[in-house]
């Protein structure tokens, strides 16, 4: 009897997981929405440069190159992250968890150093269509990276004050999915707006 | 920066309206608030309210709170609706009627905003959550906590709109803020501020229900209802939510373009600078458009669900129903230019669209004829529901019609932005829309509060209603092909328009007494409640929701029902045949119990929106502490929210029997 009201417990918790994971998509799916007509804005957008720079002039390809870089391997650590949690590795998730969070941030680091040199040379998001869009659709990808890197601070500190529950195993999915899901969003970004600038 | 302006932004005393009209709708607002807050003190209710209602994650509960802040704002777009009547009744030659320009302006800004966002929608994700979970054989919806959190978020940007009437001004740019009239060189105040900011809190709301009942309606299904066995409100919810989840994150980024552009002088849709205004035009409607689908599809589905069972018959057409939503849903979306034809994309662009808006009144036309072929032959009861069902079959018939004529680009050309356009889509979100929720909450108001309303106040509701939109909105139509323009605050009486306003004048005046007859109607049936207590299945329904008590437990079903074809519950009454009522009593009697799971009340949802409502308020204002503090005040009520483990509680077994053995769960009233 007691096996069997566990076993039902179980299955609720799955159902939950399977809720949940339904809904996540769903909310990526919205998210993909938005930045569909981000891209779109800065399509339009993209040669009302109103006698300013166009993209070729002021874009730093290595600093990009760089970017893209330390967000694709950090895609690759935290799939190293879910696997150690699969494993039941606390020690071993933590530390993936770490190097994911340290490549985000130097990605958002490079982002702003970025940005803050751009409005210093007075191409700033007010400067032309042009800048405005780039500076909307770049800027809500670093937006969303950063709070990604505050949900997974949230998450290591759980995992190391309390220990890798159900939920929290199921918080740890939706963030990895949302990263790499940022990370898919980023490539477009590569190549919509970098390198066709080029 | 002075102090005074880092603390308090652009605010200060002078703010404040002084014009009689604004002034005594602000008296008018704030002595409501105050005796209701007096009253609420004095039969201490403050707590009742925190336990029962505030921190409630009961989809039942939060749907009537919906229809709570939808019902006030209501008062305020109908408010409007008489100053714009009045006005343009009056406003002739010498006499300048009652209202500025610059005020008129304001008024049909607010009164369309209002009408859509908080009174269509609102009324949407009322019956929404009063239904769905029910209708489905769910207890609950997918996501409970962001249920509540949608709510009060759209409370939130309610908050600010009527914030905006005390404090400063509202957006005199129209219901949809096109620029460049919407950027800072021509709306200085801070009235497009309030618009994008209430609109983009109570915006974010609807994008979270959107996500929760579609993951409801996917995965939360009783056991046995496969999709082709739901009730076609499910339905009807499923294709609107995925509207919702397809459009409103464009909402979300032509909102925050606007925003930058005038807090941050950036330059997406200036005049000046490589902005594009056509293209804000483009992204609003590409939003809009959907939007107007996602408020009619769940009135169809209510619609859906009120004929069978007033006439006694299954929905005729059910398969061509299912498909006839799912068209609408797919060509909403290519549609949305000809909201503005007169742009100039050039003949091949706008024919495309002509035709598309003319291909997508044939999935309309099969709701319509498949509820007519539902009626025929069938026992027809003429009830409340049913009599606003047939008014909206044939305004809602006669205004898609005129719409059709719209669709034409030919046409559109001397009609765009003319009174037949006002007419038109009235005709549609009046008849279509309001009809259809007014239809639904008397259908399922015995299911919210165990008792119905009353017949006699409803019908005298419905006659006002129907001859007072005829009034009012026949003579816009003739209007408009008089030449007669929309937001007009005046014009020369050589036109010859003053009789036809004083007609449409009278016809809003007659809707007031429609909406007067509701109040009274449901004071009557408050008053007359015990009598009107006729037990759970008042209608003889056949799906779901009315298989339970009304008012339904907390946890909808004691065991969650078992479903083998449509109309579930006809199936399981016509099974127990003679005594239907009887049947379903006495299986609920034998039943065995088991311990349900259910969601602890929280007060996150509430708090993290009253933050929000700050950010929105900081960022109006400029006061950019605040803003700050705002937004991250409820970063951290998520995180904290997000990260506690403690969120449900079980009922157990014996508490269940109790519930139910106990008849009613519980009166409201």
């Amino acid at each position: 009897m007691r096996e069997n009201t566990q076993l039902m417990v179980i299955a609720e918790d799955y159902s939950e997981d399977r809720t949940t994971l339904f809904g996540f998509w769903l909310y990526l799916m919205t998210d993909v929405v938005l930045f569909a007509s981000l891209f779109a804005v800065y399509a339009v957008l993209r040669s009302n440069t109103a006698d300013g720079p166009a993209g070729a002039e002021i874009f730093s390809m290595p600093l990009v190159a760089t970017e893209t870089l330390l967000l694709l391997s950090s895609s690759f650590t935290c799939g190293l992250a879910l696997l150690a949690a699969q494993a039941g590795n606390r020690a071993k998730v933590l530390f993936s968890l770490g190097a994911t969070f340290i490549l985000g941030a130097c990605f958002v680091a490079i982002e702003a150093i970025e940005f803050a040199k751009l409005v210093a040379d007075g191409f700033g998001p007010s400067r032309s269509g042009f800048l405005s869009s780039y500076f909307t659709l770049v800027g809500t990808h670093g937006l969303h990276v950063s709070l990604g890197l505050l949900w997974m601070l949230v998450l290591m500190a759980v995992i190391f004050f309390r220990d890798l529950s159900r939920p929290i195993m199921r918080k740890l999915l939706l963030m990895s999915l949302f990263w790499h899901f940022l990370d898919i969003v980023w490539i477009f970004i590569f190549t919509v707006v970098y390198l066709l600038a080029l | 920066m002075s102090w005074q302006q880092f603390l308090f932004g652009k605010l200060s005393l002078s703010v404040i309206p002084t014009d009689p009209i604004a002034l005594g709708g602000i008296i008018f607002m704030l002595s409501c608030g105050a005796i209701t807050l007096g009253l609420i003190t004095y039969f201490r209710l403050w707590g009742w309210l925190w336990r029962e209602w505030f921190t409630s994650l009961d989809p039942k509960k939060i749907g009537i709170m919906y229809l709570g802040v939808s019902g006030v704002m209501l008062i305020r777009g109908l408010a409007d609706t008489a100053l714009m009547r009045a006005q343009q009744a009056l406003s002739v030659g010498a006499d300048q009627g009652i209202l500025s320009a610059n005020h008129f302006q304001q008024v049909f800004s607010a009164h369309g905003s209002i009408m859509i966002f908080f009174v269509a929608m609102g009324f949407m994700f009322a019956l929404i959550n009063i239904v769905l979970p029910l209708i489905i054989g769910a207890r609950d919806v997918a996501f409970p906590f962001l249920n509540a959190l949608s709510f009060w978020l759209f409370a939130a940007g309610a908050a600010l709109v009527n914030l905006s009437l005390m404090l400063g001004d509202f957006s005199a740019a129209g219901w949809l803020a096109y620029p460049p009239l919407s950027e800072l060189q021509y709306s200085p105040s801070v009235g497009v501020d309030y618009w994008i900011w209430s609109l983009q809190i109570a915006g974010l709301g609807s994008l979270l229900s959107g996500i929760n009942f579609f993951t409801t309606v996917a995965t939360m299904r009783a056991k046995g209802m496969t999709l082709m066995k739901m009730p076609m409100f499910a339905w009807t919810v499923l294709g609107a939510m995925t509207l919702v989840a397809f459009a409103f994150p464009i909402l979300t980024v032509t909102l925050a373009l606007l925003s930058l552009d005038r807090t941050l002088g950036m330059h997406s849709f200036t005049a000046e600078a490589g902005g594009n205004m056509m293209m804000y035009v483009n992204l609003i409607w590409a939003w809009g458009h959907p939007e107007v689908y996602i408020l009619i599809l769940p009135a169809f589905g209510v619609f859906s669900e009120i004929v069978p069972v007033f006439s006694g018959k299954k929905l005729a057409g059910y398969t061509s129903m299912v498909y006839s939503i799912w068209a609408i849903v797919v060509l909403s979306f290519i549609v949305w230019l000809h909201h503005f034809f007169t742009m100039g994309a050039g003949a091949a662009v706008n024919a495309f669209f002509g035709i598309m808006t003319m291909v997508i009144a044939i999935p309309t036309g099969v709701k319509i004829f498949n509820w007519l072929f539902t009626m025929y032959r069938g026992r027809i009861r003429f009830t409340t529901p049913m009599l606003w069902f047939m008014g909206f079959v044939v305004l809602f018939t006669m205004g898609g019609v005129a719409g059709v004529v719209l669709a034409q680009p030919p046409a559109d050309y001397q009609l765009h932005n003319s009174l037949f356009l006002v007419a038109h889509f009235h005709s549609m979100i009046v008849s279509g829309v309001l009809f259809g929720y007014f239809a639904g909450l008397t259908y399922w108001f015995p299911k919210m509060f165990g008792f119905l309303l009353d017949e006699r106040w409803g019908r005298h509701a419905f006659w006002c209603w129907l001859g007072g939109f005829i009034l009012a909105f026949g003579p816009l139509y003739i209007l408009g092909l008089m030449g007669a323009t929309r937001r007009l605050d005046h014009y020369d009486p050589s036109m010859g328009w003053q009789g036809l306003f004083i007609v449409a004048g009278v016809g809003a005046a007659l809707v007031l007494v429609g909406f007067l007859c509701q109040i009274i109607q449901l004071a009557v049936s408050i008053r007359d409640r015990e009598k009107n207590r006729i037990g759970n299945d008042p209608w003889d329904g056949r799906t779901l929701e009315w298989s339970t008590t009304s008012p339904a437990p907390l946890y909808n079903f004691a065991r969650i029902p078992e479903v083998s074809g449509r109309d579930a519950f006809w199936m399981s009454k016509a099974h127990s045949l003679p005594g239907r009522q009887a049947g379903a009593e006495a299986s609920r009697a034998k039943q065995v119990y088991e311990h349900i799971t259910v969601p602890k009340n929280t007060s996150a949802a509430l708090i993290i929106a009253a933050f929000a409502l700050l950010f929105g308020f900081g960022i109006v204002w400029h006061i950019w502490w605040l803003a700050i503090f705002g937004i991250i005040a409820a970063v951290v009520g998520v995180i904290v929210r997000g990260f506690n483990d403690d969120t449900e509680m079980i009922l157990s077994a014996s508490e269940v029997v109790l519930i139910e053995r106990g008849g009613t769960w519980r009166k409201f009233i």
